[in-house]
């Protein structure tokens, strides 16, 4: 690797051609605060926090964007740098709504962070922001400009990392704000509602639509049994809540409390994650056999499914009609679960966890009802709503000891939480069903990985099974476009909406700049899911005995018509403009 | 000024939405493309309405945000057409200081629709604009081409009045 040589604070430093003045200065352990910037999403020296001091530069400049060079000598904590750091944050402040104490981010604002690392204790500037500038339009997000810093992580993520772009800086100057075209509201733009725009935002301008409330009603209304199912990657990341390590496995504890909120049953969606695998598994063998509508793409990913619909409708055909693991599991716990316990449905509430803000979108969609009339999940909350209930509830998470879950679910489903984990566990099923004899190898390592698309061949039934996984938009469009093209072949894909899949979803953990800068949080968290798997007994979901039962007992067979009516949906066409 | 949405129906012709896709057709994948398709879309219009920049969006690749973002970003572009009548209100520092923050506001309540838009029927449109230069007359209006100085506010609604009929 070529290296240059300049000089930081008076020590000499060697870093990688490329680098800017940002990454050569974090080699010599030196951390510039940043605001705007983020790793791989955003860098484009917007909000001045950054500025540092470059031997014979006319002015200070913008260290995550400022290419480090042979031979520059860099000063970046010098009193004037502090100073215009400061001024700067006071100049951000003064047009923030500092509602601190009653603001949700309150202790995980970056903006926080900043004034009192600078000891910022007056803003010498008045404010204009006095009032919430609140668009609540979606069922997934909340905006609030007054407390937008203009950052433009929301947007980067929108635009690079998702491909979708329905928020932008509009008009000019003092009057610049993020929204959407022509100022309209969120649920009138093609927003595909994977929420990421949460996950990145540094202050509480952007949060997800808290259903909490929703969830101590139902805990506290004696005549409804709750049940409780939580999506694969909840168990690795909760603990960041908590202010563990990214990459802490917190399952029983997780399942613990859980049990302590009073939930009646503590289910874990991985058993419905198998429940799909089993009918998606089905399908694609049908559908292989027959050359039918391949590749077959799955449908895990609410967000992929509104992209779909709305972006790249020609491939509507090609989607697994398969429910999502959240819609199984609703619908199993509606119909299977219901009959075998002799309870009336209606009585019945569904809360589901979840690394995703699109899961709130998902309930609501047409023909996510096993039982007429009732909604398979009654309220979708994710991995940081959970987080607060506890903290509420006063469960004390880093002291409890680990519980079990109230059902038996295979870690194939576990690594749905993934990208390539789907794809990954559908392989297990799928090549033991159809060349009829055990794997020698459960692991399909070409699969795994944050590569934004994976590729690889396997040989099932004696042809070729020609497989890729994508995850996040941007490369989803890629491979979608290469098939249209005629450039690629294949005959299973598999696609999250999210970049690296459930675990970095928009409804998981926020983590700063100052952790997202420096570790990459999709390998780490997908580094405890494999772990996992790697030391489970039960690695495939036919096997799974719960499924089994399911089956003999409810559904029939795989693919049959009862589990049709209960576990399969239907997509159609969205109009992506709403024009009055 | 925020641009404000027109609420006037959008009523463009084949021709014009095929001039407009010849324009996008010779401008795509090329380069900074979206300042000079915008730039004739308004010369086809006179504005461009939502329709216009979906149609520029969908045609160059973009969002319609970022197209969006571009129209609102720079004010030689308006989302609003013109009405029959224009009354620009000159906001220029002479004027301002002869008190043409309060002739705006009596010219938006005369009118009914505020500085940026056009009303409903689409006969009038309100802009307040920067200095037109003659500081000598402050505070000043214009109307279509005719020009009104050394107002007050109390005259603003006989002069309108002269064009309600017209």
């Amino acid at each position: 690797m070529e290296t240059i040589k300049l000089t930081i604070n008076g020590k000499e430093v060697e870093a990688p051609k490329g680098s800017t003045i940002l990454e050569a200065a974090r080699l010599t352990g030196i951390n510039i605060p940043t605001l705007c910037y983020l790793k791989r999403i955003n860098a484009i020296g917007a909000c001045r926090i950054c500025v540092v001091e470059v031997k014979g530069a006319r002015t200070n400049v913008a260290a995550c964007a400022y290419p480090a060079a042979e031979g520059m000598v860099v000063e970046t904590n010098t009193a004037s740098l502090i100073k215009a750091r400061r001024n700067t944050l006071e100049l951000i402040l003064s047009n923030h709504r500092m509602d601190c104490l009653t603001c949700l981010r309150n202790r995980s604002c970056e903006l926080q962070k900043l004034a009192a690392d600078f000891g910022i204790q007056h803003i010498r500037y008045d404010t204009d922001k006095t009032e919430p500038e609140i668009e609540d339009s979606s069922l997934h997000l909340v905006r609030d400009n007054s407390k937008c810093i203009l950052c433009r992580r929301c947007v980067a993520v929108c635009k690079y990392n998702q491909a979708v772009a329905v928020i932008g800086p509009n008009d000019r100057g003092y009057q610049t704000h993020i929204s959407c075209a022509f100022d309209r509201n969120l649920d009138e733009s093609p927003c595909v509602s994977c929420g990421q725009c949460t996950a990145v935002c540094p202050t509480a301008a952007l949060n997800e639509k808290d259903d909490t409330e929703k969830v101590w009603k139902a805990l506290g209304d004696p005549a409804k049994h709750v049940v409780v199912g939580v999506a694969p990657s909840i168990r690795v990341t909760i603990g960041e809540c908590f202010g563990e390590p990214v990459g802490t496995n917190a399952e029983g504890r997780m399942v613990a409390a859980l049990n302590r909120l009073g939930f009646d049953r503590v289910f874990d969606i991985n058993h419905t994650a198998d429940l799909t695998v089993m009918e998606e598994g089905v399908e694609f063998i049908k559908r292989l056999e027959t050359n039918d509508r391949l590749p077959l793409i799955t449908s895990c990913s609410p967000a992929w499914i509104r992209f779909a619909e709305m972006y790249y409708t020609d491939f509507i055909p090609n989607m697994s009609s398969c429910k999502s693991p959240q819609q199984m599991f609703g619908a199993v716990i509606k119909t299977f679960y219901a009959k075998e316990r002799g309870i009336d449905p209606k009585d019945i509430v569904t809360v589901s966890i979840m690394p995703c803000t699109a899961k709130k979108f998902e309930i609501h969609r047409e023909n996510e009802q096993a039982v007429d009339g009732l909604p398979d999940i009654d309220i979708a909350i994710t991995t940081r709503e959970l987080s607060r209930m506890i903290s509420r509830a006063g469960i004390m998470f880093g002291e409890l000891d680990g519980e079990q879950f109230d059902d038996i679910a295979s870690t194939a489903g576990l690594i749905f939480g993934t990208t390539g984990g789907v794809m990954e566990a559908a392989l297990r099923t799928v090549a033991e069903i159809v060349d009829k004899k055990p794997l020698e190898n459960v692991e399909f390592t070409e699969v795994r990985g944050v590569a934004g698309i994976k590729e690889a061949v396997y040989k099932i039934g004696g042809r070729d099974v020609r497989v890729a996984c994508a995850s996040g938009l941007t490369n989803v469009k890629r491979l979608l476009d290469s098939i249209r093209a005629g450039e690629k072949q294949y005959d299973f894909i598999e696609v999250m909406a999210c970049p690296g899949g459930c675990i970095n979803g928009g409804g998981q953990p926020v983590q700063p700049s100052s952790v997202r800068n420096n570790i990459d949080l999709r390998e780490e968290r997908a580094k405890a899911i494999y772990n996992m798997d790697s030391g489970a007994e039960l690695r495939k979901s036919h096997e799974n005995p719960l499924i089994k039962r399911m089956y003999d007992e409810y559904f029939g067979e795989p693919g049959g018509e009862k589990a049709h009516h209960a576990l399969h949906t239907t997509y159609k066409r969205q109009t992506k403009y709403k024009l009055d | 000024m925020p641009n404000l949405k027109t609420k006037v129906p959008f009523k463009g012709t084949p021709e014009q939405e095929s001039k407009l896709l010849g324009i996008i057709e010779s401008h795509k994948g090329k380069r900074g493309a979206t300042m000079p398709v915008l730039q004739q879309a308004q010369d086809i219009y006179g504005y461009l309405p939502e329709e216009v920049q979906i149609t520029v969006a969908e045609g160059l690749g973009l969002s319609l945000s970022e197209v969006y973002g571009v129209v609102s970003f720079y004010s030689q572009f308006t989302v609003n057409p013109k009405g029959e009548h224009v009354v620009s209100v000159c906001m220029g520092t002479a004027c301002y200081v002869k008190g043409a923050a309060s002739i705006l506001e009596r010219v938006e309540r005369k009118i009914g629709c505020e500085a940026g838009s056009i009303t409903a029927d689409g006969r009038f449109s309100v802009d307040a604009t920067r200095c037109i230069g003659a500081c000598g007359l402050a505070p000043v209006i214009t109307v279509g081409s005719d020009v009104y100085g050394r107002l007050v506010p109390d005259e603003v609604d006989g002069i309108l009045g002269k064009y309600t009929d017209k």
